[in-house]
């Protein structure tokens, strides 16, 4: 009986200091458990290894922002890695002004990391890479797309005119381009499904949070989405297919925090059996 | 009034009809028709947000000018906000301006931003920070109030363990098909309820945006007459 | 790898831990950082859309390329600021009327041909236990949504199939949640103990 009343009064910072613990202590000795790579990702990773010829266009939506960006940040930098691998061209785009910043970290990290590891194909912005101009109307914008991305945005987000720009070059709208994969935590996924899938129909991936990934289901049984990242542990599947391709060499960050991720979920399933216990043996005694 | 409220509900009754009949007639002029209303609601949309900024420009002002309690803060907001912007306007977004690399000689076109800076080394950090304080509210929520009470919440409690599970390596380390299972759960029941819902709501949005273009709804333009 | 020497990530980290603070009680190294956060993703807002928009959309089409069309939305758009002076401000409406009115416009046919291509989908092509679970569970779960019937009788058990499915699906979500929640705490403790501390790759 003193165990429950110890839990029933339990100051909530001591949850907080184990949590903390069970996140720190993985990092500091890793494991590195195996992991299966599911098909909503694998199928992802198949169009971009197989079905995109050479010299082929990746949209990636980056509609996130910092405070998503744990979860997204590491699909984008990995999406972005394995097209530029496969010599495809690799467009950032944003309905959010936030997620202009978080592209352009990425392309930032991903270029340099590139460019370490295989100096002998080195990647360049406004060739191979770069990032649409941030330009407000969100389902305008979309549509717009569908019709012509030069008249869109004119200018990339660091002011070029896209007319100029070599990575730009034969590309006029959807048509041209061969996926889009989608990042978001938000319902702007379902804007992009919408307009730029349904009315133009651009072939479509998702790369989302946890939180929404049970939801966004129902768009790939519908086959509206080809596959989709669903949270840290998607973004770490695709980390390991790119990883048997030994051509990136950048920092695997959701990987790494598989471990982390791990010994937390046991540390809530815990909280969630402790605190059930505690429930049912106090009722049990107020039933009496 | 008339241009009070009789003009704005034309106004998107008129645009609303024109734009669902040009999605059925292919001619170039109604093409050349859609495309121009695209730039206009992009341009338009523009200003929205400068709305939005001068109301919280305005709130934290009011906030300091009355003496509020923590209105200290309030002047926080405000020097971060003008010192931003001023370092972001002139000093360029992802890329340094010509005039900031008049000032600084030193600046290279590839360099970093000082508006980059700020995004990179403030912003991101906090707010990634205080989003990630969910973790502790959640590890205290699933400590205190997720009981089994019920055949219903006893349902979601075993999902929601198997989904929990499951979907990190380490259970798949402790039972082989695990992720299968998550698999099935996700594919199946899970969607079907997920598109119940999607389909529900999307009808909502549908009758909704019928009731905007007959001028039923109009809550959209505030209140007044 | 060693503790960071840039100025930066310290700034960087010790914000974090001002926001961490706030796990042990409210205090006003937490407040300062929250306002912070609150002026600067403002006037980065600004920022961009003072390059990307005003610049790009507005002022470069204008003043070079001679596009005079782009004035129309430019007016609609500073009507906007109307709302500012009382005895104009239901100028303001009609802006809003035209966004509203031309999105919703854009959005309705779109919408229909989504919601047709997810009912598509719900058909059984094949007959197996899957299809079924799906076309059971989708007209189940709308069952327990449509409040215009009384739940009772053959309804009310229908809808009592369609809860099922329902706390399945919110289990789903809630397992999938936490997932999310510890790993945006990954992500910053992975920012402290690599970028900061160093003891991490």
């Amino acid at each position: 009986m003193k165990f429950i009343n110890f839990i029933n009064n339990l100051d909530k910072r001591w949850i907080y200091l184990i949590l903390a613990l069970c996140i720190i202590i993985p990092f500091l000795f890793p494991v590195g458990f195996p992991m299966k790579t599911t098909p909503p990702v694998k199928s992802i990773y198949d169009f971009i290894e197989d079905s995109i010829p050479e010299g082929g266009v990746v949209l990636i939506g980056a509609d996130y922002d910092p405070s998503t960006m744990a979860e997204l940040h590491p699909m984008a930098k990995v999406v972005a890695a394995h097209a530029l691998s496969n010599n495809l061209r690799v467009l950032f785009v944003t309905l959010y002004p936030q997620g202009a910043g978080m592209a352009q970290d990425v392309i930032d990290n991903v270029l340099r990391e590139w460019n370490k590891s295989n100096p002998d194909n080195p990647k360049e912005l406004g060739k191979d890479i770069t990032l649409l101009a941030y330009v407000p109307g969100v389902s305008a914008v979309v549509l717009k797309m569908g019709e012509d991305i030069l008249q869109t945005f004119n200018e990339d987000g660091y002011g070029n005119k896209l007319s100029e720009l070599e990575v730009m070059k034969g590309i006029k709208n959807y048509n041209n381009i061969n996926l889009m994969v989608e990042l978001a935590g938000s319902s702007v996924v379902l804007t992009w499904l919408i307009y730029a899938n349904g009315r133009y129909g651009l072939k479509m991936g998702i790369g989302t949070t946890a939180v929404s990934a049970a939801e966004y289901y129902s768009y790939l049984q519908s086959k509206q989405a080809i596959g989709m990242l669903g949270g840290l542990k998607g973004a770490a599947e695709y980390e390991h297919l790119l990883d048997e391709k030994k051509v990136y060499g950048g920092r695997k960050d959701a990987s790494i925090g598989m471990d982390a991720q791990s010994s937390a979920h046991i540390f809530f399933i815990i909280l969630i059996i402790l605190g059930n216990i505690a429930y049912f043996v106090k009722k049990r005694k107020e039933g009496k | 009034m008339f241009v009070r409220r009789t003009l704005p509900l034309l106004v998107s009754a008129v645009f609303g009809v024109a734009l669902i009949l040009q999605f059925f007639v292919p001619h170039p002029a109604s093409k050349n028709f859609y495309n121009m209303m695209l730039d206009w609601l992009i341009i338009v949309s523009a200003f929205t947000y400068l709305i939005a900024v001068q109301s919280t420009v305005e709130l934290h002002f009011t906030k300091i000018k009355r003496k509020v309690e923590g209105w200290q803060y309030s002047i926080i907001v405000l020097i971060a906000l003008f010192v931003t912007a001023f370092l972001g306007v002139f000093g360029g977004a992802f890329m340094p301006t010509t005039l900031w690399m008049k000032i600084f000689p030193s600046v290279k076109p590839s360099d970093t931003t000082p508006l980059m800076y700020t995004y990179l080394y403030m912003q991101m950090p906090m707010q990634s920070t205080i989003f990630s304080l969910l973790a502790f509210y959640m590890a205290s929520a699933a400590f205190r109030s997720f009981r089994a009470r019920s055949f219903d919440a006893t349902l979601l409690l075993i999902t929601a363990g198997i989904v929990t599970l499951g979907r990190v390596p380490l259970g798949e380390f402790i039972y082989k098909g695990l992720p299968d299972v998550v698999e099935w759960i996700l594919k199946y029941p899970n969607m079907a309820a997920q598109r119940g819902i999607l389909i529900g709501v999307q009808l909502g949005i549908i009758a909704t945006s019928i009731k905007i273009i007959l001028g039923i709804e109009g809550k959209y333009l505030g209140g007044g007459k | 790898m060693a503790i960071s020497t840039n100025f930066w990530i310290w700034i960087a980290a010790l914000l974090t831990l001002a926001i961490y603070s706030f796990l042990y009680k409210d205090n006003p190294f937490y407040k300062f950082a929250e306002y912070l956060l609150v002026g600067i993703s403002i006037g980065y807002g600004i920022s961009i859309y003072w390059h990307n928009t005003i610049i790009t959309k507005v002022y470069n089409p204008l003043v070079y390329d001679k596009n005079f069309l782009v004035l129309i939305p430019l007016l609609l758009g500073l009507l906007m600021f109307s709302r500012f002076f009382k005895n104009v401000s239901y100028l303001s409406r009609i802006p809003i009327a035209f966004v509203v009115g031309a999105g919703t416009g854009l959005s309705v046919p779109s919408s229909f041909e989504f919601l047709f291509k997810q009912i598509y989908a719900t058909m059984p092509l094949k007959l197996d236990i899957g299809s079924l679970i799906i076309v059971v569970g989708v007209i189940s779960t709308l069952v327990y949504f449509f409040f215009s019937l009384e739940h009772k009788g053959f309804v009310g058990k229908v809808s009592k199939v369609g809860i099922t499915f329902i706390m399945v699906a919110f289990g789903a979500a809630f397992g999938y949640t936490i997932m999310a929640r510890v790993s945006l705490f990954i992500g910053r403790i992975q920012f402290l103990l690599s970028d900061w501390l160093g003891i991490i790759k």
